[in-house]
């Protein structure tokens, strides 16, 4: 599985694309969406609400499952993905582009410094 | 953790293997939904084999298995399965299982077999031989560690089945069984399962199942046979609303309490847990298992709260967005002044009250099954 060498990644599979204009966008990572399996169900909170760094802030289900999404960054949404109501298995057919979940604008830019790198995320799956 | 003697084959598939009841089993090869939909549309297969399998034969051994489980096994002609749960001394579930009526003994005794569920295999069987009173001959043999089965579901299973034996299978009625061959080994077909489609359970030596899941496979290729996991199994099965034992079933839950009423024959000298089995059967219980549809947007899972009438009322026992329905779905238990068709529930779904309504049971029921 690549792993696109100019996002930036969590321990909890998320991956987060930093914009020109400063906006982060945040999806689960291609790894997460092969273990998740079939995306039946995304729930993330709507434009203006405030998410917090490693706190839950929506839910990816699974056929089988329900997991936490958990924020890479704590910041305001500005955007969600309304595609992924009606096609939330845009997450398993493209992660890193279609399948992306909210937008968000970050309180405070220092904080994406200690987010992972392509290739710290690749060693922590290749550790499994 | 303990393997299957098909292990290896679903490796090779390509399986995603999962922790389940002490198994490393398979919880899916292609994806949930694709092998949901192979078994509603055309075929799938299924290793089935963690599942317990104990022969229970003597003298008093159908007295004893009258007494202890809820069905009534002297109803079964030899060739003929039932669906009957184990119930504790307080009309509570220790398991349910499917119940086969085996040739008899040389003696003339009735001989059972049971297939139990892989979570309870221990404590079914402490309790059954602990339900065997001084005096009585009745002996229970565990067969789990060196029986196979899978599990062959869909409306092509009979043709697939029919290519690698030579069974009479598309004749075989439903909770009928026979014994004979299959792919050159001898095998136990039943036509049972917990799909909610037609289809067979085969059960084997552990070192003839291989033989038969391969001759499966290559006589499937032509019917779209789709090896399929336990995350297929249990999807099924919710749409079926068939219980299983840890979600609908508990050592608390009686079988009427489930909707299984049907199950549980009063008219025998004696049996375990009768006095509430009795009083619920005839006075209906106070809680009662619901089917229901989610109304607005959620998918309810087990341990989630059900609210009815403004207030909190039980919990969910399974819920997913059903494949075949495109409706998330679920089932629970709710007092049964609020469990009857059209009611009105609402489920906590992360702190939000999603309203739900209550369903006919099954959610889905096969076209052909009237």
């Amino acid at each position: 599985m690549t792993i696109p060498t100019h996002l930036r990644y969590t321990a909890e599979h998320e991956w987060l694309d930093v914009t020109d204009d400063g906006l982060a966008r945040v999806g689960i990572t291609a790894f997460a969406q092969d273990q998740l399996g079939d995306v039946v169900y995304v729930d993330v909170p709507a434009a203006g609400a405030t998410v917090r760094a490693g706190k839950p802030f929506g839910v990816v289900e699974s056929v089988k499952a329900a997991s936490d999404l958990y924020s890479p960054l704590t910041g305001t949404v500005v955007e969600v993905n309304g595609q992924l109501v009606d096609h939330p298995e845009l997450v398993n057919a493209d992660p890193y582009g279609e399948g992306w979940m909210v937008v968000v604008r970050p309180a405070d830019a220092a904080e994406l410094d200690g987010l992972l790198d392509a290739a710290a995320y690749a060693a922590l799956t290749a550790e499994g | 953790m303990n393997r299957t003697p098909l292990f290896d084959r679903h490796q090779q598939l390509g399986a995603r293997m999962v922790a389940f009841a002490g198994w490393e089993m398979p919880v899916w090869y292609a994806g949930i939904q694709a092998e949901h939909a192979a078994v509603r549309e055309a075929v799938g297969l299924f290793d089935v084999s963690h599942m317990g399998e104990f022969i229970v034969h003597g003298r008093d051994g159908q007295a004893v298995l009258r007494r202890a489980l809820t069905n009534d096994v002297a109803a079964l002609e030899i060739g003929e399965a039932q669906y009957t749960l184990l119930p504790n001394a307080h009309g509570g579930t220790v398991d349910d299982l499917l119940a086969y009526r085996l040739p008899d003994n040389p003696r003339g005794h009735p001989v059972y077999l049971l297939v139990v569920n892989a979570s309870n295999i221990d404590k079914d069987r402490d309790w059954l031989r602990a339900q065997v009173r001084p005096g009585e001959d009745a002996v229970l043999d565990d067969r789990s560690g060196d029986m196979a089965l899978v599990a062959l579901q869909g409306p092509r299973a009979p043709a697939v089945l029919a290519a690698a034996t030579r069974l009479d299978v598309w004749r075989m009625g439903y909770y009928r069984f026979d014994r004979g061959d299959v792919a050159g080994v001898p095998a136990l077909v039943s036509r049972t399962g917990y799909t909610g489609e037609d289809g067979f359970e085969i059960m084997a030596d552990n070192a003839d199942i291989g033989a038969v899941w391969d001759a499966l496979v290559a006589a499937g290729a032509a019917h779209g046979l789709q090896p399929a996991g336990l995350g297929a199994r249990d999807s099924l099965r919710i749409e079926a609303a068939m219980p299983l034992y840890g979600h609908e079933l508990d050592d608390d839950t009686s079988a009427i309490e489930a909707g299984l009423g049907r199950f549980v024959k009063l008219d025998k000298p004696e049996m375990v847990g009768r006095e509430r089995l009795a009083r619920e059967k005839a006075e209906g219980p106070a809680r009662k298992m619901v089917c229901f549809e989610m109304t607005g947007r959620g998918i309810p899972r087990q341990g989630y709260a059900i609210h009815a009438g403004g207030a909190a009322a039980g919990s969910v026992t399974s819920g997913l967005q059903s494949p075949t329905l495109g409706r998330a779905i679920g089932m629970g238990y709710v007092p049964a002044d609020r469990a009857g068709i059209g009611g009105e529930l609402a489920v906590d779904i992360r702190g939000t009250l999603v309203p739900a309504t209550i369903v006919r049971r099954p959610f889905y029921r096969r076209p052909d099954a009237g």
